[in-house]
């Protein structure tokens, strides 16, 4: 028989799990390059990589202490917007998406390679650079929490930060897209020629905003290995699309979208998953194995990407006159 | 010129050399497949990467070597490593499957060679996680390839990759000329080709002319029906160019995973696949695939340059990528056209996918995946939506990612084919072939 209380006690801690606060920092950082720029950056799972190993590298190969870990990652993020930005912001948006997954997949690629082994890790990637982070947490030793969420302390000091993290991004966003600075934002997403002809220097604005929602994508790097360890296989182009199609299931032009688009996907996919690879165990579906069942959700995850961007572009939460891609 | 290294001399008491360790397997896989990181929503088979392993021991008259190279070959997928100051090595592959383990002799010191078996070996797993593969080293001398002959070597590899991704660059060029669409699911009818294939060729066990013919007009048929089914429906409903991209990003992931939910994620070999290696051109030595897939690679690109420059339809087609309403005011069925695009396309698509699966060799579900950016790459760098433009990237891509092997590590030969690509965009944006205002 199915065990149902343990596929919805899986599937709720999803709602909270640092996952889930990851994918929806890397979804806001999308939100501004995307929803609100129009930017078609496909590179994210690249900003996610350098935030992973600007900070792992910082900690294990040069044992700097947190902040200055956490800084290096943004340094390097930074670099990265600047070095992808100089050749492409005056592209077309094609061009755009074909260039960040490009730049996305070279530093997959140099983090993977037998090379640089002594500093990356090559394919093994890096692991045991949690201390200096978990010195840092206030919370005596112990589990707490009740039902589905009893965590030890480590876990819980994760989940604090992640989720702090997310609503002071959140807040961020929100007060600079009421800025002038925002509205220039949206008004080059709308009609960038316009924006030109009123004497904003449009290259400028798409630089600082590729580099924002960039650092964005560092941090959920960051927030993404502080409960396991550094993979380079993570960091491939479907972790990007991932994203996108959180993105795309809140709204783009949004600030709630990412965040609750995050927690509905992860619910959802754990929820789904659970209830097949059950459902497969206790012999209703003969025709599928426990590893075939495993990959129906990615098939679930591309239809859905899909439906979503044919029948409702807004996504959940979003505004029909908002649309990124209008053109 | 006489080619790759050939032993002069044995010594005749061969010196016992490698030992293989059993390092304890379970440790090693127990940190690469963590059950946690199956529920990251990455890809699935980072749970299964580094649960197998290859390892070794290079001794020589007891002596470790430190330094020398050793490469793990298979299944499209590469790695290398250095022994350490013991004189071990390790290296993690993705799946069990037959590998070719090669020692570079170039890194051995002077006066060791490997005496028995040749410095590449077919590994395969038995019943565990871990194989130890061992060389026989003795003393003896070498004569090594000519840096000539190398880049000969490298120079026909590389114009054979390219003439495959040609094939599967133009369709994609096409399709983005005729209807604006950057189509990522291009890469699944580079795998379907090879799928199809597989499963006539080995599984119902065609013979292999006519397993190639349906998997062609299985491609084809496929390009028919996406276009029929999805595309021309979306048009239809003026649904954004942005908005099209993501959905083929979408049908991407839906069909690749597909494929691996039928046909599971390991690499199978297609019939004569690993052809003795028996022709050789001015040193360079040839199996009879790759002569043959230059060939047909060759016969099926001047057809289809016949097609665009003499034909009407291909006239048509070049009118539709040039300014699609005035072709429509002149009296052409852009729709039409269109879907000729798009089933020639597939089976061109469909070709460069069997020629991949000989060229890496092997099938698996990810395989055009693996070469999608190289061929996005192509196209712009020929500037997007030309066809010869797609030609004349594709075979740069090709040969650059060959000949940059003599320099770079193998596991970094596509971040070279990348880093031009972006190089190129900085310097002339509508690629070498492009007209400026396609950049728009």
């Amino acid at each position: 028989m199915i065990d149902w209380t343990q596929i919805f006690s899986n599937a709720a801690q999803e709602l909270i799990s640092p996952v889930t606060a990851a994918y929806a920092l890397a979804a806001l950082g999308l939100a501004v390059h995307f929803g609100y720029t129009g930017l078609l950056n496909f590179g994210q799972a690249g900003f996610m990589a350098l935030g992973a190993y600007g900070y792992a590298i910082s900690v294990l190969s040069f044992g700097l202490p947190v902040w200055a870990a956490v800084l290096v990652g943004i340094g390097a993020s930074v670099v990265f917007a600047l070095i992808l930005g100089i050749p492409t912001l005056r592209l077309r948006a094609d061009y755009l998406a074909i260039v960040t997954i490009a730049a996305a997949e070279i530093l997959r690629l140099i983090f993977t390679t037998n090379t640089f082994d002594a500093l990356t890790g090559s394919a093994s990637g890096l692991q045991g650079y949690k201390g200096g982070f978990a010195d840092l947490n206030p919370i005596p030793k112990g589990t707490y929490g009740f039902g589905p969420f009893e965590y030890n302390e480590y876990d819980w000091w994760v989940r604090i930060v992640g989720w702090s993290l997310v609503v002071i991004i959140a807040l961020l966003t929100w007060l600079i897209m009421r800025s002038p600075w925002g509205r220039v934002i949206k008004g080059i997403r709308e009609d960038e020629d316009a924006v030109r002809a009123l004497g904003k220097n449009v290259y400028s604005y798409k630089m600082q905003s590729l580099i924002l929602g960039g650092v964005y994508g560092t941090l959920a790097g960051m927030i993404f290995v502080l409960p396991r360890a550094v993979v380079p296989a993570n960091y491939q182009t479907s972790l990007t699309f991932f994203v996108y199609a959180i993105l795309l299931l809140g709204g783009a032009a949004t600030i709630l979208g990412p965040i609750i688009g995050s927690m509905i996907f992860w619910v959802l996919l754990s929820f789904f998953s659970g209830f097949i690879s059950r459902a497969v165990e206790a012999g209703w579906l003969p025709f599928m194995t426990q590893v075939q069942a495993g990959q129906l959700r990615f098939i679930l995850v591309g239809i859905a990407i899909m439906l979503i961007v044919i029948f409702r572009p807004q996504g959940i939460f979003g505004n029909k006159k908002e649309l990124a891609f209008v053109k | 010129m006489k080619p790759t290294r050939t032993l002069a001399h044995r010594s005749p008491g061969r010196w016992l050399v490698l030992l293989g360790i059993l390092v304890s397997a379970l440790t090693l896989s127990g940190i690469a497949a963590s059950p946690a990181m199956a529920e990251d929503g990455s890809t699935a088979q980072e749970s299964e990467e580094f649960e197998y392993f290859f390892t070794g021991n290079v001794q020589f008259d007891r002596e470790p070597l430190e330094g020398v190279q050793i490469t793990v070959e298979g299944g499209g997928f590469e790695a290398e490593a250095e022994t350490d100051a013991e004189g071990k090595w390790r290296i993690g592959v993705p799946e069990k499957g037959e590998y070719k383990v090669t020692l570079d002799e170039d890194t051995l010191p002077e006066g060791v060679v490997v005496a028995e078996g040749g410095s590449t070996i077919n590994a395969e797993f038995g019943l565990t996680k871990l194989k130890a593969v061992n060389f026989f080293l003795g003393e003896g001398e070498r004569t090594t390839t000519s840096f000539g002959a190398q880049l000969l070597e490298r120079t026909i590899n590389g114009l054979n990759f390219g003439l495959l991704l040609a094939l599967a660059a133009i369709g994609l060029s096409l399709i983005f000329g005729t209807t604006g669409l950057s189509n990522f699911a291009h890469a699944e009818m580079v795998t379907f080709g090879a799928l199809m294939v597989l499963s006539f060729g080995v599984d119902l066990a065609w013979p292999i002319w006519l397993a190639i013919a349906v998997a062609l007009v299985l491609s084809a048929a496929l390009g028919w029906g996406l276009d029929a089914v999805i595309w021309k429906p979306l048009r239809k409903r003026g649904v954004g160019l942005i908005p099209l991209m993501i959905v083929s990003i979408g049908l991407s992931l839906a069909i690749r995973y597909t494929y691996q939910f039928f046909y599971g994620g390991a690499t199978r070999q297609l019939p004569g696949a690993t052809a003795p290696k028996e022709l050789s051109f001015g040193g360079v030595q040839l199996s009879w695939i790759d002569v043959g897939s230059m060939i047909v690679s060759v016969v099926v690109l001047l057809a289809v340059a016949y097609f665009l420059l003499k034909t009407r339809i291909g006239k048509a087609t070049r009118a539709v990528s040039d300014n699609a309403s005035l072709a429509s005011a002149s009296g052409i069925d852009v729709d039409r056209v269109i879907r000729i695009v798009w089933v020639l396309g597939a089976a061109l698509a469909g070709l460069s996918g069997i020629l991949w699966a000989y060229f890496r060799p092997g099938v698996s579900w990810d395989m055009g995946f693996q070469i999608l950016l190289l061929i996005f790459a192509a196209v712009t760098l020929g500037g997007l939506g030309t066809a010869f433009g797609a030609l004349v990237g594709s075979l740069i891509v090709g040969l650059f990612i060959e000949i940059s092997t003599l320099w770079l590590p193998s596991d970094l030969k596509y971040v070279g084919a990348l880093v031009v690509l972006i190089l190129v965009l900085l310097f002339r944006p509508q690629g070498i072939l492009g007209r400026r205002e396609r950049i728009g």
